[in-house]
Parts: C-alpha cells; structure tokens; sequence
C-alpha cells in the first residue's frame, strides 16, 4: 500500500467514524432521555418528528444559535480552551479503538482502526494502544479542573475540585483492574487481545478467564471517570447548579456535553474489547454456515451490539441507582476498588504461574 | 539520523532553565515544578544515554526517578498545604521563621 | 530528515514551554507550560525508542503528578506571584554558578560530539516486555525500595496534611 492510497484510506474512516461517533452522541442523548422517562413512567421527547426522532437535530440548531455569553470575571485563554480539551481529547481516543477484522476493499487490505496500517503480511497497529488511551484519557481530567478554575465562580470551582480529586483516586483502580487482561493475552496491543480471546465465548475473559471481578471494577471506575450516576459529583445538579460547566452557555457548553458522551463510547468500546471478546460473535465454536457478506459485515455488527449494550448499561443504571455523598464515593474508591483491583492482580498472576 | 549530542543539549538547556526557575521564581508551588523539569531534563539524558549504549537499564531509571518524583510531589504537596494553613501566603520571602 | 525535522519541532516546544515557565507570573500558567514540556518531551522518548517510558511519562507525569500540583493551585487559590527582593544568595552565587554549569555542559557535549554518535530512529527500541524483565530481575531490589519509599511517602503526606486537633 502506498503513502497515498493510506492517507486516503485513513481520510475516509476519518470521516465515517467521525460521522457515526457523532450521531451516535446525538442519538445516545435522545435515548437516554426515552429510556429514564420510561423507567420513571414518563414518555420522554415525542414531539418533534415520529417518536422524537428529530429531537437531536432541533437540539443540536438549538445549541448552534443560542447566545455564546462570556461572563466578565472569567480567566478568558483557559475558559476557552477549557472546552476544547476535553472534547479533543475525547474524540482522540477513539481513534485507536479497533472495531473489527480488517476488510478487503479492491484488492487493499484495510483494517478497522483509524490509527493502524497493513505493512504487507500483517495489521500493525500501536503496540501500547492500551497505554496510549489511558494516558490521554488521564490527560482528560484538565479540561474540567481548567473549566471549574478559569470560571471564576465558586459552583465551579468546587465542581472542578471534586473532579479532579474523583478522576485521579480512580485512574489507579481503572488502571489495575486491567492488568490481569493484560497478564492473560500478554500484549498492550488491543487487536492482539481481542485475538486472544477468539475461538468461543468460553474464551472471553469475562466468563471463561475468570475476569468478572476486574471487569465490575473497570465499569465503576469508568463510571466515575466519565462523571456518571451514580458518581456525577462533579456535576451534581442539587449541589452544585451544573458543576463545572456552571457557567458555560451554547457551544461550549455542547462541546462538554459531547466530550462526555464520547468518553461514554470510548468506555464501551474498551469493555466490550477486553472483557467481551471484541468483534468475536458469542456464536463462533458453532461454526455456522452463512454467507460471505455476512461474514464480512458480523465483526462490526457483533462489536456495535455489545457497545450498545454497554451504553445501555450506562443509562440503565442511572435510572436505577442514586448519587453517592462525595466521601462515600472517596472510602468506596481507596478502600474498596483499589484493595479488590490489587487481590484481583495477585489471584490472576498465580493462576497463570500454577498453569504454566 | 539526530546526533546524539542535540538530545544532550536540549536535556541541559531544559536543566538550566529549571534551575534558573528554581532561583528566580518566589512561589513555592512554581518553585517545586522547576523542580519537576530538573528532573524531566534528566530523564531525556538518561533516555538518549540508553539509546547510545543500547541498555534497557537507562529506561529502567527513568522510573526510579519518575517514582521518587511522584513520591516527593505527594509530600512536598502536603508540605505547602501545612505551610499554607499556618502562614497563609506562598511566597518563599515569607516563611522565614521556623516557629511562629 | 524526518528524525531531524520532528526532533526541532518537539524541542523548540520543550525549550518554549520552559521558557514559558520561567515568565508566566501565574502559577497555573506555569504549570500548564510545564504539562506541554512533559508532552513533548514524552514524544522525543518515542523517538528514541522507549515506548513504555513515553506512555509512562504522560500517565505519571502529565496525568498524576501535575493534577496534584493544578489541584493545589485551585485549593490554595494561588494568586499572581508577588515582586520581591528576591534571594541575594541566588543573585550573588546561583546565577553565575548556573551560567559556568550551562557553559560547561555544553563545552563537555561539543567537544565529545562527534564520540557519541547519531541515534536513529528504530535503532534501538525496547519492548515493554523487555523492560518488565529488566525491571523485575536485575533491579529486583531498587523496585522494593522504592514501593518502601512510596510507602513512607504517602505516610508522610497523610501525617502533613491532616489537620491537628
């Protein structure tokens, strides 16, 4: 493949994952606000186009056109930029997310992931593509502590502070959860440990591998990084107004908004590929006869399910569970998540050193 | 191809300016972060030093440094908290008693 | 070439956030400069070869430790840095000290230059595999030492920070 034919290659899934992310954002919103009406026996959005169909668009022209309001007292450069960082941020992390086995277009082999290449008998992808995401989602936590500070209000700052000190006792537990995947496929390569877990569903770590501990630990500290229920402290409407974007209005304050629907994509998609098997389909040690557009189309049809899946757990569970009280969220992360994270590392390693 | 000597360089410059921070700057917080860059400059030393040997060891103490960074960001954080409460200001020309 | 043009890109970065830091008045300028040190200088570890280190460097570094320092800022509400007189010691003794040591550094480095060689782009490069073997079996006690060091560090800030009654 040549410079040019891989420039143009990564130019168009630029645009189509560019493309799908964002409506997904959109329609996530949208789905969200049915599923929490449902659940609280209301009907949610139905008015604008059949079922509320339309209500992404007149929100998103709703945003577009509102008043960009600065307020006076605010530190303008980070206020700003604020916004920028964490939706930028947010959307670079889903570009090393794989999203299933690598087609064959006219006669070009070209993998699923905008940041990886074919270098003639074999996908390269970044070899700590694993590492890479964590650390630009450990980056993530400026754009709102910055926000909270630039404002200038004590709503915010308070919101920012909250934040800052809730994502970093996470990240630790985030962080260990994922060694024992790590320990098991051997590889910081997240295609080579969703290729670890093929063959039938007994291989994913989640059932067969016995990861289901580190898998409930990954999901709360991926919750508190994205500032969901029951962890939105940071934002916690009867507390603190809105938290850190208090003062934010229009497109900032959608450009916020955005960011943490996508880090909820990215959060899913992660899931989905170290515990659930990737683009593998639950059905594989079945071998079932079927055709060959469907074999080319079920990774990604497989991996959008269990995306979907995850996302829906998002909101399920902020339908379900109330807010924790910020030192409960403090004692459940340091005294519970981070000892449990660090028997489940002990208990993976000697498993493998027994086997092996 | 980059002459190893450029990457020594930029390690020294980076050393100086850290230094010269350290002395100029009066704020403690602004005093502890040059010398986080002291210690960052050392580690691009390290590095380059570990790419010209062909040694996995210079990359293994960049961690011991990182870890002993990260040890005396945690303590020298809760210092200038403590210092805070009491004294109530951060500049260095101010806390000048060791008992009030 | 393009080991040369991106080594100048990351480094005037690095020199310029350094700089950045020394001039801005406002600590968390300083210290936004300074996470832009430490991303650009993560990238140059990427091009010598050190992966791990690199990711490292943007999870510890940019991700850990300069939280703590913009949370302390945040808490503490650090204002603008006020003019003082400054320490008649650094003027007297530090900055010409500074100036002999830089001037040094950069004689030792010219005169030994063409002694140590180009570094290339995919001449050496460590696998975290490696590294982890390294780091766990030759330096097997340093690593203990400092997980003690880690210990008594958190200890200690616990100890700092608590309010006395």
């Amino acid at each position: 493949m040549s410079l040019t034919t891989y420039i143009i290659f990564a130019i168009i899934k630029l645009a189509i994952v560019l493309f799908v992310l964002l409506t997904a954002v959109a329609y996530i919103v949208l789905l969200e606000r049915k599923v929490v009406a449902r659940m609280q026996n209301r009907w949610g959005p139905n008015r604008v186009g059949p079922f509320g169909l339309l209500q992404p668009l007149a929100d998103g022209a709703k945003f577009i056109f509102k008043e960009d309001i600065i307020p006076d007292s605010v530190y303008k450069p980070l206020y700003i930029a604020a916004p920028m960082i964490a939706l930028i941020l947010a959307l670079t992390s889903i570009s090393l997310i794989p999203f299933g086995e690598n087609w064959k277009i006219a006669g070009y082999h070209v993998p699923l992931e905008i940041t990886a290449f074919w270098n003639g008998n074999g996908i390269q992808d970044i070899n700590i593509g694993l590492l890479i995401i964590l650390g630009i989602t450990s980056i993530g936590v400026y754009g709102v502590a910055l926000s909270g500070w630039s404002s200038n209000s004590k709503y915010s700052l308070l919101g920012s502070l909250r934040a800052s000190a809730q994502l970093m006792s996470y990240e630790l537990s985030l962080g260990l959860s994922l060694v024992g995947v790590l320990l098991i496929s051997g590889s910081l390569s997240l295609r080579q440990i969703v290729d670890s877990q093929g063959g039938s569903i007994v291989n994913w770590n989640f059932f067969g591998r016995l990861q289901f501990i580190a898998f409930f630990i990954y999901i709360m500290a991926a919750y508190a990084e994205t500032n969901r229920i029951p962890f939105d402290l940071p934002e916690a409407e009867t507390e603190l107004v809105a938290g850190y974007h208090t003062e934010y209005s229009s497109m900032k304050f959608a450009m916020f908004f955005m960011a943490e629907y996508c880090n909820m994509v990215t959060v899913a998609c992660l899931a989905t590929i170290l515990f659930f098997g990737g683009w593998h389909s639950p059905f594989e040690a079945l071998h079932i006869a079927a055709p060959a557009l469907w074999i080319a189309i079920s990774p990604v049809f497989w991996f959008v399910v269990k995306v979907f899946f995850f996302i829906f757990l998002y909101i399920w569970i902020r339908g379900t569970l109330p807010r924790f009280r910020y030192d409960q969220l403090m004692a459940f992360g340091w005294k519970f998540l981070l000892p449990l994270s660090i028997a489940n590392i002990i208990v993976t390693s000697l498993v493998l050193a027994l086997r092996s | 191809m980059v002459p190893l000597s450029w990457y020594l360089t930029l390690g020294a410059i980076l050393f100086a300016i850290g230094v010269a921070a350290f002395l100029v700057k009066r704020n403690i917080i602004t005093i502890f972060m040059s010398i986080e860059l002291m210690l960052n400059a050392v580690n691009l030393t390290f590095v380059a030093f570990a790419n010209h040997w062909h040694q996995v060891s210079g990359q293994v103490f960049v961690f011991f440094v990182m870890v002993v960074a990260a040890a005396e960001a945690a303590v020298g954080l809760a210092i200038i908290i403590a210092v805070f409460r009491t004294r109530e200001t951060l500049n260095v020309d101010q806390v000048n008693l060791l008992k009030l | 070439m393009l080991h040369q043009v991106l080594f100048i890109i990351f480094g005037v970065v690095c020199v310029a956030g350094a700089l950045n830091l020394l001039l801005q008045r406002h600590p968390i300028n300083s210290a936004l400069s300074l996470i832009v040190v430490m991303g650009a200088l993560a990238l140059l570890f990427l091009l010598l070869g050190a992966e791990f280190v690199a990711a490292v460097q943007v999870i510890v570094y940019a991700g850990a430790v300069m939280v703590l320092f913009v949370f302390v800022i945040m808490l503490l509400n650090a204002g603008v840095e006020e003019h003082t007189r400054g320490s008649r010691v650094a003027i007297f003794l530090g900055i010409p000290g500074l100036i002999a040591f830089f001037i040094f550094m950069c004689w030792a480095i010219g005169s030994n230059g063409s002694a140590l060689g180009q570094a290339r782009i995919g001449s050496f490069y460590v696998p975290t595999q490696e590294l982890g073997i390294a780091l766990f079996r030759e330096f097997l006690l340093p690593f203990e030492v400092t997980s003690v060091l880690i210990l008594i560090a958190i200890m200690g800030a616990v100890v700092l920070a608590r309010r006395e009654r």
